[in-house]
């Protein structure tokens, strides 16, 4: 048995601990391993692809006992394409929290950062629903610690509200947990798919109502409709190199919903009939328009970039939610696209943020004016789905999904008319605060020709930057990453349907999983 | 006693979803608190109520309770025990930066608008 499926989940935590422990006080050492374990992570999480490429559920034992008695991880092409892309987001945002010097304004940043790369790679290998819910646990705690980074009154306060909706979020998970085992006895996702199928009648309603629990704290964890609430607040207060983290965990509910109803509950189970799709579809488009609606009212560029993730997520789901081989390849192709373009809109909002306060106003011309500007457009184009990025491809392949759904105008309507909100949202608020010079400040117009003035405006802004330069390659590492996803749709898509034929086949999972011949 | 059983969650579980209705913090981490408990005990019944049975190997059982819900109860209060340690610290630096501990408000929101704040004051007695 090999040891790679696990490492991902070692790696950083030993890591974290390591960095904890040994150098606390010395933030040149804690920079150098947290880079040098993003990179080893990447370098993990290719090897994970090559493995899972050959289209076998590669299971993982810990402890060697067998599951359902102990707790397997599986890799397949689906977890593998996941872990990718945490290490490669982790990856831009280290280098971009070390540039933008966000490390050194609060302690374990690093720490924190492993210890989160740690709980999503878990989330997304595990096989058991309880330890899903423990690498949860794992991935908030340290979300916690990264929103409320560097402190601040505001920060501290939407902190509060983040952790005690979580929690509350985590107790339902328990919740669910209880009811899903009282009515079948194992909390293994396999072995929960294949006892829920042959569940007699008189246990269906305690199943059915664990399996519409779980869903619903996936979806809050998504940010869907109802229970987004608790997104744009603490996602605009939380350090911008944070919230660009933070872009995978609203993937982490999108991926569980998947792989729950893929492997665990299986539709044609007469328990679980009818379960999510009354609901799932409707509260995914209501999440597409407002957070459409969000980004084109926000007056703050975090939050612009916030309800740029609920809206991407509202899309996101919309795939899921259809379910079909096609659309779910549609939903992983637009998975990736999804938190990249959001981690940099984050970015974005941060750098702007950093010289010039975060208000969507004009304002005075910032240093690096143009490269930021650059950011921030690419992001935009990526995020609205326009042409030449991978969103539009995205929002094509998924809206071809739909065609044969008896909602399908609904679908289209509503995916066109969001992009078209967040499109507009976004024009406004980038000439706002790129094109459009200050009230009484008309001779910024004539310095719009020497771009890259790092001599910068007359501005309060522009502090001190370890390293402005570091900031942009991480911004457009991930820009490139996107340009990549564009370019290599074909080999992409290729991919993505190789790994929802694997999704789909809840048997063979099930026989890796479980052993069975 | 499954009535007594799952009376006690159920009230558990409605104070605790009272509390974190509040708007100050204490009152929601209390809330918090109670609504874990209420889940630790709906965990431990998951694997069925039983009385006087060992959960592991023991000579001259009669029978044996299923060990696996009180693994997953440990699991539970444990993290929930942590949860509510870092939610203390978060409120309590939030309290004393702020200089309030109102859940709901932007911090410092009561200081902007001159209506909230006599009412946060009366609140505080």
């Amino acid at each position: 048995m090999s040891h790679l499926p696990v490492l991902p989940i070692v790696l950083p935590a030993a890591l974290a601990a390591f960095i904890l422990m040994t150098m606390r006080h010395h933030l040149e050492l804690q920079r150098i391993f947290s880079i040098a374990g993003s990179v080893a992570l990447t370098a993990i999480a290719a090897l994970l692809v090559a493995r899972a490429s050959d289209g076998q559920v590669h299971v993982y034992e810990l402890g060697d006992w067998p599951a359902p008695f102990g707790i397997a991880l599986a890799l397949d092409r689906l977890s593998a394409m996941m872990v990718a892309l945490t290490a490669l987001l982790l990856l831009a945002v280290t280098l971009y929290a070390v540039g933008a010097g966000w490390d050194a304004r609060g302690r374990h940043f690093h720490a924190l950062l492993q210890f989160q790369a740690m709980g999503v790679c878990g989330a997304f290998l595990t096989a058991d629903a309880f330890n899903l819910f423990v690498f949860f646990e794992i991935l908030l705690i340290a979300s916690y610690g990264l929103m409320i980074h560097a402190g601040g009154a505001e920060r501290l306060r939407a902190g509060f509200q983040y952790v005690a909706y979580n929690l509350l979020g985590s107790t339902l998970f328990l919740f669910a947990m209880g009811a899903l085992y009282a009515a079948t006895g194992t909390l293994n996702m396999a072995d929960l798919g294949v006892r829920i199928a042959q569940l007699p009648a008189e246990h269906a309603a305690l199943a059915r109502a664990g399996a519409a629990l779980l869903i619903l704290v996936f979806a809050v964890k998504a940010a869907a409709l109802p229970v987004h609430f608790w997104l744009p607040g603490a996602y605009a207060a939380a350090p911008g190199p944070s919230a660009a983290m933070f872009a995978i965990l609203t993937k982490v509910g999108v991926y569980a919903i998947l792989r729950m109803r893929a492997t665990a509950f299986p539709e044609s189970a007469p328990a679980l009939a009818g379960l999510s799709e009354a609901w799932l579809l409707p509260a995914a488009l209501a999440t597409a328009l407002i957070g459409a609606a969000g980004v084109l009212g926000a007056r703050g560029m975090a939050r612009l970039a916030a309800f740029g993730t609920i809206a991407s997520v509202g899309t996101l789901l919309i795939a899921a939610a259809l379910f079909t081989p096609q659309s779910a390849a549609a939903a992983l192709y637009y998975m990736p696209h999804s938190t990249l373009a959001a981690a940099v809109m984050f970015l974005a909002a941060d750098m702007v943020t950093e010289r010039r306060g975060d208000a969507i106003a004009p304002g005075p011309r910032m240093a690096h004016h143009a490269l930021v500007a650059a950011v921030f457009f690419l992001g935009a184009v990526a995020l609205a789905g326009l042409p030449p990025l991978s969103g539009f491809l995205g929002k094509l392949m998924i809206m071809d999904a739909a065609r044969g759904h008896e909602r399908v105008a609904w679908i289209w309507g509503v995916i066109l008319v969001a992009s078209l909100i967040t499109l507009m949202g976004l024009a406004r608020a980038g000439s706002d605060v790129f094109w459009r010079p200050a009230e009484g400040e008309g001779r910024a117009e004539n310095r719009e020709q020497d771009e890259d003035d790092a001599a910068a405006g007359p501005g309060p802004a522009a502090p001190a930057q370890p390293s402005a330069a570091l900031t942009f390659v991480a911004a457009f590492a991930l820009l490139a990453a996107l340009a990549a996803l564009t370019v290599l749709a074909g080999p992409a898509m290729r991919y993505a349907d190789a790994a929802v034929a694997q999704l789909f086949d809840a048997g063979a999972y099930a026989d890796a999983v479980l052993r069975r011949p | 006693m499954e009535l007594l059983f799952a009376s006690a969650v159920g009230l558990l579980t409605a104070c605790g979803i009272y509390l974190i209705l509040r708007r100050r913090s204490f009152p929601v981490i209390i809330g918090l608190s109670l609504l874990s408990y209420a889940v630790n005990l709906f965990l431990f019944a998951s694997g069925r109520l039983a009385v006087n049975r060992p959960p592991l190997l023991h000579e001259g059982a009669a029978g044996y309770t299923d060990p696996i819900p009180q693994a997953l109860v440990l699991t539970a209060i444990v993290i929930s025990f942590g949860m509510t340690a870092v939610i203390v610290m978060i409120a309590l630096s939030d309290h004393l930066t702020s200089r309030d501990d109102r859940v709901d408000a932007p911090a410092g929101g009561a200081a902007d608008d001159g209506v909230e704040a006599p009412a946060a004051q009366e609140d505080a007695r």
